[in-house]
């Protein structure tokens, strides 16, 4: 096949850190080439300078056989490539249509002719398999439609090399689907995809080729047909990586965490848990496993004593805490990793030491008398956490806005998990982190369970649900449909029933399932 | 590592120092629309406020309720608040001393007058507890509470030096507070006091209360980030109120100073705008205790400079006004440089 694409020496010196060393990379016609690399690889920054954002120090770039020089987007646009970002640029108030003619619009004398920008837009995603209805408003839609039209954005301007930058982070499950089924409605139209991502699974799913980076450098280039799991972990991190989290047969004890009944409000006011009952042991994981928006979070901010119930009660350890405030819960044994660290689990703006104690400060040996902080407690509780727990760089004093996203996570993991909680709830603990950072957290988390703690693991990735959790409960519009040991669960039965599917209904596929 | 940690305190430093020069950078301009030379202005304003003891004096002098309003809005600020209602709480905290102090009278000085100054704290605190209440149970934004507070100041004690306390005068003000609860002067004639140990004492104070107790830890974190405030097990309607509590004792405090060290007597709106210049004082000083008290120092030095240059040259001291808001103008522009700078090594 043509090469449509060459990138040639790629250099990029940012201060400090050199985010492209000498990179080259290439793309087929019609192909899907997966662009993968840790956070900080460098992917991202060798994307930039492709659509203009950024001038390489070196190298070169070819389309189609030419040499081009690509000072800004408006250039990578007349050379037919578009670009996806993870945030999106779009216009909320206005429609689909108005969204994708934006900046090239169909005129009739000074106005947008409206009708004939909708005919376009239909016209363009008919003959590309993108469903989408033009007459929608963009705030009315779902991320992985809005997705959609920054897709039909590029094409309508032309595209025929796109590249998406982690366009399956922001999605759900069912949307990573639908959004790879677009991909290879794109691919056999002639359209050149490259695909970023760190997810090995959709790297293997979906793309024909495979170029891993690593520290600015490129490892190398694969046809993905002649690569596994373990080799693509392997090339991403540098080193050998425990793929499956090796973990032996619960034992688990008593009850310590009994919900019943719960019915939980969104600040809106939408009814979003309907009467969820649980419960959790003493050494074991039960995984939630479920769509994201399906109560999940405000169940887990409602135990940790974030959101009020309506009414139902939790017990922890046998006391009813229903309606305690959040510091009573954690003193009373909970620790907590949120979903969304950045909003809810870290001050950024706090250094690593004083985030290490966020929740804890209030007590010794942090705080001495007269509510005066004991600096010497709280260095030396940094000091230890940060070697036990690896966070890099291991400074204590620097602001945790400047550690990447796995190890922001490992300080949240790191204050939560030291304290050898009661009950430990992880929400999404391993989202945006990179593979190395995972494999910690899921040890860590194991660990815990086999200490004796109760682990609630809330998660949108089905992988890590599977691979955790010693039961497995499914929650569908705010009520668990289903609880699963371990081995009666599968990819297939989960997703059944995160759709909505009864347990009941479900035709086992491969025949080891038996419907509890 | 250890010089990254060093270099940021340099460049908050340096920062309010550059938008200071850029201001007399300037007004030179102004001074030269008028045919005089900046040189000879600057050295005029100079003499006069650092010249002589007598002129620092008097510096130090204008700069103490600065030194308390900036403390006080700073202190909010910390908290995610911003307090704007520096100055009504100043007025209730001033007639509250006033009020001890013409009221209480026969007690011992080392009694009446350090009642006078609590009833000035207390004054000012539950004038902006109120915003702070409305804030936490309610979620009303506390500019426009702040604010609003602010007229009810003023016309309330406008009522009570015109009605039930006005002073046997036609006068629109109160008797005169009693010797005992009075602030002893440092430097007679000047009428510095000994409300400059007190605010250099407010100011020790919000240091060691923000930076050292769990307390402070509280306040800024719920000031950084009130979600994970929250989750940190932080009550952040408490520290709401609490903050802004603190937030308007302070400002009580320089309406306390105005009446016990100054004018020995509440005068109807007596106060020349010193909660809305606390915000630029804070500003200035990067919210900061030291910051506010050098950025006070600078404030009252321009003030005291001012009439001796509109006297001796033929800049009118209106000038200083223009100082003082071009100063502002820099400090805020150099947000955006330095957020302008971010983005570019960010990329």
């Amino acid at each position: 096949m043509a090469i449509v694409l060459e990138m040639k020496g790629i250099t990029k010196q940012f201060p400090g850190v050199l985010a492209n060393d000498r990179i080259s990379f290439d793309v087929e016609e019609g192909e899907i080439h997966a662009l993968v690399g840790e956070n900080g690889s460098g992917k991202s920054t060798l994307m930039s300078i492709l659509y203009g954002l950024y001038r390489a120090d070196a190298g070169e770039i070819h389309v189609r056989g030419q040499r081009v020089q690509i000072n800004e987007p408006r250039d990578a646009i007349n050379l037919k490539i578009g670009m996806v970002f993870q945030h999106f640029m779009l216009v909320e108030p206005l429609t689909v249509a108005e969204n994708i003619v934006l900046g090239s619009e169909i005129k009739r004398g000074p106005f947008l002719d409206y009708d004939r920008a909708v005919a376009e837009v239909e016209r363009l995603s008919e003959s590309y398999g993108l469903k989408i209805d033009p007459r929608a408003k963009i705030q009315d839609l779902s991320v992985g439609l809005q997705q959609r039209v920054e897709i039909l954005k590029a094409l309508y301007r032309g595209a025929e090399i796109l590249i998406l930058d982690e366009p399956t982070a922001v999605l759900t499950p069912q949307e990573v689907d639908d959004l790879m089924e677009v991909m290879h409605n794109l691919r056999a139209k002639g359209t050149s995809i490259i695909f970023i991502t760190h997810k090995i699974r959709e790297v293997l799913a979906i793309s024909d080729r495979v170029t891993v980076l690593r520290r600015g450098k490129k490892v190398g280039t694969k046809a993905t047909a002649d690569t596994n799991p373990q080799d693509l972990a392997e090339m991403m991190v540098g080193r050998e990586v425990l793929l499956q989290v090796e973990k032996d047969e619960a034992k688990p004890g008593e009850d310590v965490l009994e919900v019943r009944d719960l019915v939980v409000k969104d600040s809106r006011g939408a009814y979003k848990v309907n009467g969820v009952s649980l419960t959790v042991r003493r050494g074991e994981i039960l995984g939630i496993a479920g769509v994201e928006g399906n109560g999940q979070t405000e169940l887990v901010e409602c135990l940790a004593g974030l959101i009020h119930p309506e009414s139902g009660q939790v017990f922890l350890g046998g006391k009813d805490i229903t309606d305690w405030p959040p510091l009573r819960i954690k003193q009373a044994g909970l620790g907590y990793v949120p979903e969304d660290r950045h909003r809810r689990g870290l001050v950024l703006d706090y250094s690593i030491a004083d985030n290490l104690i966020l929740g804890l400060h209030t007590e010794a040996p942090f705080r001495k008398r007269f509510g005066v902080q004991d600096f010497k407690a709280i260095r030396d509780n940094a000091g230890k956490l940060v070697e036990a727990f690896d966070i890099r760089p291991p400074y204590p004093h620097q602001p945790a806005r400047k550690l990447s996203g796995g190890n922001q996570q490992k300080v949240v993991v790191a204050r939560e998990f030291d304290r050898n909680p009661e009950l430990l709830i992880c929400a999404q603990p391993t989202r945006g982190v990179d593979i190395g950072a995972i494999e910690f957290i899921h040890q860590q988390v194991v660990a815990q369970r086999d200490r004796g703690a109760a682990v609630l693991l809330v998660s949108a990735e089905l992988d890590e649900i599977l691979s955790l959790s010693d039961r497995i409960a499914v929650m569908y519009n705010g009520k668990i449909v289903a609880v699963l040991p371990r081995e009666e669960a599968d990819e297939h039965k989960l997703g059944f029933l995160m759709l909505g599917g009864r347990l009941e209904d479900y035709k086992a596929g491969g025949g080891n399932n038996v419907a509890g | 590592m250890l010089d990254k940690a060093k270099r940021i305190p340099v460049a908050v430093v340096l920062a309010p120092v550059l938008a200071v020069l850029l201001a007399l950078i300037v007004g030179s301009a102004f001074i030269l629309t008028v045919g005089e030379s900046p040189f000879s202005a600057y050295k005029v304003l100079l003499q006069e406020s650092f010249g002589s003891m007598r002129g620092f004096a008097t510096t130090l002098q204008r700069a103490t309720p600065l030194m308390f309003t900036g403390l006080a809005v700073a202190f909010a600020f910390r908290a995610g608040l911003f307090n704007i209602g520096a100055e009504g709480q100043l007025y209730i905290g001033a007639f509250a001393a006033a009020w001890v102090g013409f009221t209480f009278t026969g007690l011992p000085k080392i009694i009446h007058l350090p009642l006078a100054v609590m009833a000035g704290m207390i004054g000012g605190a539950i004038w902006a507890a109120v915003p702070g209440l409305l804030k936490a149970k309610f979620g009303i934004h506390e500019v426009i509470n702040s604010i609003m507070m602010n007229y009810i100041a003023y016309f309330l004690t406008d009522w009570l030096v015109t009605g039930p306390f006005q002073g046997s005068t036609m006068i629109p003000e109160t008797k005169r507070v009693a010797a005992s609860a009075t602030l002893s002067r440092l430097m007679p004639p000047t009428r510095l006091t000994t409300a400059l140990y007190i605010a250099f004492a407010a100011a020790a104070v919000m240091y060691f209360l923000m930076w050292r107790t769990k307390l402070g830890y509280e306040i800024r974190a719920v000031g950084l980030n009130p979600t994970a405030a929250e989750y940190g097990g932080i009550n952040v309607a408490k520290i709401t109120v609490a903050a802004m509590a603190i937030s308007g004792a302070l400002a009580g405090l320089a309406g306390t100073e105005q009446i016990l060290g100054l004018n020995n007597r509440f005068i109807q709106r007596f106060s020349p705008d010193l909660g809305f210049m606390g915000v630029a004082v804070a500003l200035l000083g990067k919210n900061h205790p030291v910051g506010i008290i050098l950025a006070a120092v600078l404030f009252g030095a321009l003030q005291t400079g001012a009439a001796a240059m509109d006297r001796l040259t033929s800049v009118p001291r209106e000038l200083i006004t223009i100082l003082q808001g071009v100063i502002i103008f820099f400090v805020a522009a150099e947000y955006l440089f330095t957020r302008f700078m971010k983005s570019k090594g960010e990329a």
